[in-house]
């Protein structure tokens, strides 16, 4: 029952919150909107009893991206300018439209297989052994360690004044 | 009602949604890249929900979720500072008036 009621007030704050971030006027309240959506995501993970994603979340998302998010908006100076629509907007209402109802249908009429054991519970250690044990994603964490170093570099190298 | 895997689907498919009909109609480019990191946060919670209820002890959902937040990570920097690159040269971000690689 407590997991019902935590999963309805994440998920109303959640889609609340992302509704905001398109419909508010001003960019920096709409920024402040995303960041409250994250919060609400790792909530969600904590209801899906996934503690680690959850801290991770907070970190990487609610601690460096919204501020690198707030920093590009106070750079550009476009707070005044308000958040403007394009021409599509119709037809991108209707794409989107059509697109959850496509998989609203699907996920509700596939029958999936449910496993009947509960998730694990602390993760942290499970998770460390699945990423750097010797049949684990070792490889991929060499990979995503040198894609950070490259996008850091790339991102140094393009806003570099000449 | 118990809360179920459909649950967590169909909440996925909506921030998903709402993501891409942003990312679609936004002038803002700041605006467009945050609606693009919704998209990826939906996409990260129906892995974590496939984790949890279809394979709960080999928790091969949440390691991919770790791989998409790490390249979430490098989009945004590389995203932010060509969002940089682009205003300096400009000294305007509305995807509308940069239009130099249409024919």
């Amino acid at each position: 029952m407590g997991l019902a009621a935590a999963f309805w007030i994440m998920a109303v704050v959640m889609v609340a919150s992302a509704l905001a971030v398109l419909f508010l006027r001003n960019v920096f309240r709409a920024a402040l909107a995303l960041i409250l959506c994250f919060i609400a995501v790792a909530g969600i993970y904590i209801t899906l009893s996934a503690d680690f994603l959850a801290a991770v979340q907070i970190l990487v998302y609610v601690g460096a991206i919204s501020v690198l998010i707030i920093l590009a908006i106070m750079m550009t100076r476009e707070v005044q300018q308000g958040n403007p629509v394009n021409k599509l907007e119709i037809p991108a209402a209707v794409v989107a439209v059509v697109l959850l109802g496509i998989m609203v249908y699907a996920v509700t009429n596939t029958p999936w297989s449910i496993s009947a054991q509960a998730p694990l519970s602390p993760t942290t250690v499970p998770l460390a052994t699945r990423l750097f044990s010797e049949h684990g994603f070792i490889l991929p964490v060499e990979i995503g360690a040198t894609l950070l170093l490259a996008a850091i570099l790339g991102a140094i190298v393009i806003t570099r004044e000449k | 009602m118990t809360i179920g895997l459909t649950h967590y689907l169909v909440l996925s498919a909506v921030l998903f949604c709402i993501g891409l009909y942003g990312a679609l109609t936004r002038r803002n480019a700041v605006i467009i890249l945050m609606c693009i990191e919704i998209m990826l946060n939906a996409v990260n919670i129906s892995l974590v929900a496939f984790s949890s209820y279809v394979v709960p002890m080999l928790l091969t959902g949440q390691v991919f979720a770790i791989f998409v937040m790490v390249v979430a990570a490098a989009e945004v920097a590389v995203g932010l500072a060509i969002i940089f690159a682009i205003f300096r040269h400009f000294t305007d971000i509305d995807v509308n008036n940069i239009h130099l690689m249409k024919w």
